[in-house]
């Protein structure tokens, strides 16, 4: 038998090596995995769904596929999916209680590569309602607990599966990025976050919140596995149009490169009066670290910063107000009246901005403004190669203290909505604690500069490893 | 009407709500619709902030990765099948899904 020690705390790159080495069995880590779950949730309440059955069944078919001398990149590792990704035959909710009873009758594209690659699936992870959030406090089934201190926010909208991953509950997650909800959570919680590109991944079979804004990523411990994970899920799919051709591309190959010579640009806006002087603090000994190791440190500006927020919510609750209008109970799911109170506020302004006489003041204007904030993030990559900023201008809050004003709520997004509006990609990933609460680090880049994101993440990940102090719950 | 302009609208930003929920098919209570009002209309007014840029002539990105006219092979492809698309449903009748009735 294998201590604990072993079976528990891992990575999908460890995970992986044992389970090739045969020094330990998809069945005994899956059964750790379950078991901290079944533990854990009733304090954090990560999970909707756990479905030990099927894992358990699939974990018996991974050691018989490695008995017999198979291998595939995933198999018989246990991960999570947040609940807005179909599953065939296992309930899917977005956390909202319209979809209480709704099991798909088909997977969606990334939910089948993973688990064609040999992943097994543990459970359905919580999140704010339909992805409407900053907190994940927008659930219907009560808000996921942040277990560096369970009276904090986990941060949102893809809450538990940043806390899943963050109390080792899984060895990695899936989340969707909108403005957001997969960094935002990442830093709150001392996890590797991943929002992409916009159409690296395929959004099919993800109950879609806001179309044109979109992105489909994940939770893991390190940025390595972050770039195993992306591996596996980009790539061309026909069901979404959005896709790309890109050649297969071995992102975690170029992680070890060098930093020398890389440009990092600091954008001045990002790092005003409103950003908390201790996360202030960690970034600028992560920007020491990167200087050290070669790296050029220039100061940049993107000057429509400030209108981000306000050019994000005319175009997100539009696009969800339309999204969200196939909801009328009749193919599947209960009524409209069981929409909560986030998602009809989301769906009222959408609508109102959308109406006749009021489009080209609201979405149309919106959508010039995301040209010019796009152009801004254009006009900086000629100068620098990655962007460095904090993931958050503030520490996680306390849960309540932004629920009766939403737009306090909206504007936590200030520092990652742009890279959504812009369809660039961004990683968060720890660098350090304040108060026994973590720092998120963001890097930005082009379209399409993951590797690189890889590199910069990695290169000051070993250096640090941040991800190695483990919550105490 | 100005094009481009939101100020326009400020003297008369008080949102219908009865309508717009209308529109969005939407029943809303008493309370919530009182709650609504007030926040959307503190949410309008932070929006206005984009009135102060000058878009003239600028384009509007609805596609952000500049793809255009995407098309696919038009062939067959598996589907569901008839009772996996029903299987949701508490509204059906054989192998229909029913709705109520539209025209009189």
């Amino acid at each position: 038998m294998m201590d604990n020690q072993i079976k528990s705390n891992l990575t999908i790159k460890k995970a992986k090596s044992l389970l090739e080495k045969r020094e330990i069995s998809s069945v005994e880590i899956t059964k750790e995995y379950l078991s901290k779950s079944n533990k854990l949730n009733p304090k954090l309440n990560a999970y909707i769904t756990i479905d030990e059955k099927n894992a358990l069944k699939k974990a018996n078919k991974a050691d018989i596929a490695y008995k017999n001398g198979e291998n595939l990149p995933l198999l018989g590792i246990p991960i999570a999916l947040k609940d807005l990704f179909l599953t065939k035959g296992l309930k899917t909710t977005a956390s909202s209680k319209l979809l209480e009873n709704y099991v798909p009758q088909y997977d969606a594209t990334v939910v089948k590569k993973l688990t064609d690659v040999g992943a097994i699936i543990i459970g359905k992870l919580n999140c704010d309602a339909w992805a409407h959030g900053s907190s994940g406090e927008n659930s219907d089934y009560g808000v996921a607990r942040n277990p560096w201190n369970t009276e904090y926010i986990p941060g949102g909208s893809s809450s538990g599966s940043a806390v899943a991953v963050a109390s080792d509950m899984c060895i990695a997650s899936t989340g969707t990025d909108t403005g957001g909800s997969i960094r935002l959570p990442a830093g709150f919680c001392n996890v590797v976050g991943l929002k992409p590109t916009y159409g690296r991944v395929s959004r099919y079979g993800i109950i879609a919140m806001a179309s044109s804004l979109d992105s489909i990523g994940h939770f893991t411990k390190t940025v390595e596995d972050s770039s195993l994970l992306l591996n596996i899920t980009a790539g061309k799919d026909d069901k979404d149009a959005t896709t790309f051709d890109t050649p297969t591309e071995y992102f975690e190959k170029k992680i070890n490169d060098s930093l020398k010579g890389i440009k990092i640009g600091l954008p001045k806006e990002y790092f005003n009066s409103s950003l908390d002087k201790n996360i202030k603090n960690a970034i600028d000994k992560a920007l020491a670290f990167y200087s050290k190791s070669g790296a050029e440190i220039i100061e940049i500006s993107l000057p429509h910063t400030e209108y981000s927020i306000a050019c994000y919510y005319i175009i997100q609750p539009a696009e969800v107000s339309s999204n969200l209008a196939r909801y009328d109970g009749i193919r599947y799911g209960k009524t409209r009246e069981c929409f909560g109170e986030e998602a009809k506020r989301r769906i009222i302004l959408g609508t109102f901005t959308l109406s006749a006489g009021y489009y080209d003041a609201y979405y149309k204007k919106a959508m010039q403004v995301r040209t010019l904030i796009k152009q801004d993030f254009e006009k900086a990559f000629e100068k620098v190669n990655a962007i460095i900023t904090p993931t958050s201008p503030s520490l996680p809050w306390k849960i309540g203290d932004k629920t009766d004003d939403p737009l306090k709520m909206y504007l936590s997004d200030i520092y990652t909505v742009t890279a959504n509006l812009a369809g660039i990609p961004g990683i968060s990933i720890p660098a350090g604690f304040c108060n026994d609460l973590p720092i998120g680090m963001q890097i930005l880049g082009p379209h399409f500069s993951e590797n690189l994101l890889f590199n910069l993440g990695h290169q000051y990940e070993i250096n640090h490893e941040w991800y190695k102090i483990q919550p105490k719950i | 009407m100005q094009e481009n302009s939101i100020l326009d609208y400020n003297n008369k930003m008080k949102i219908d709500i009865n309508k717009i929920a209308k529109l969005a098919n939407l029943k809303l209570l008493d309370k919530e619709k009182i709650v609504f009002e007030k926040q959307l209309e503190e949410i309008l007014k932070y929006i206005e902030k984009l009135n102060t840029i000058n878009t003239t002539n600028v384009i509007e990105t609805s596609q952000v990765t500049n793809l255009t006219n995407v098309t696919k092979e038009d062939s067959i492809s598996n589907s569901l099948k008839e009772n996996e698309a029903l299987s949701q449903s508490k509204n059906k009748s054989d192998s229909f899904f029913q709705v109520d009735a539209i025209f009189e």
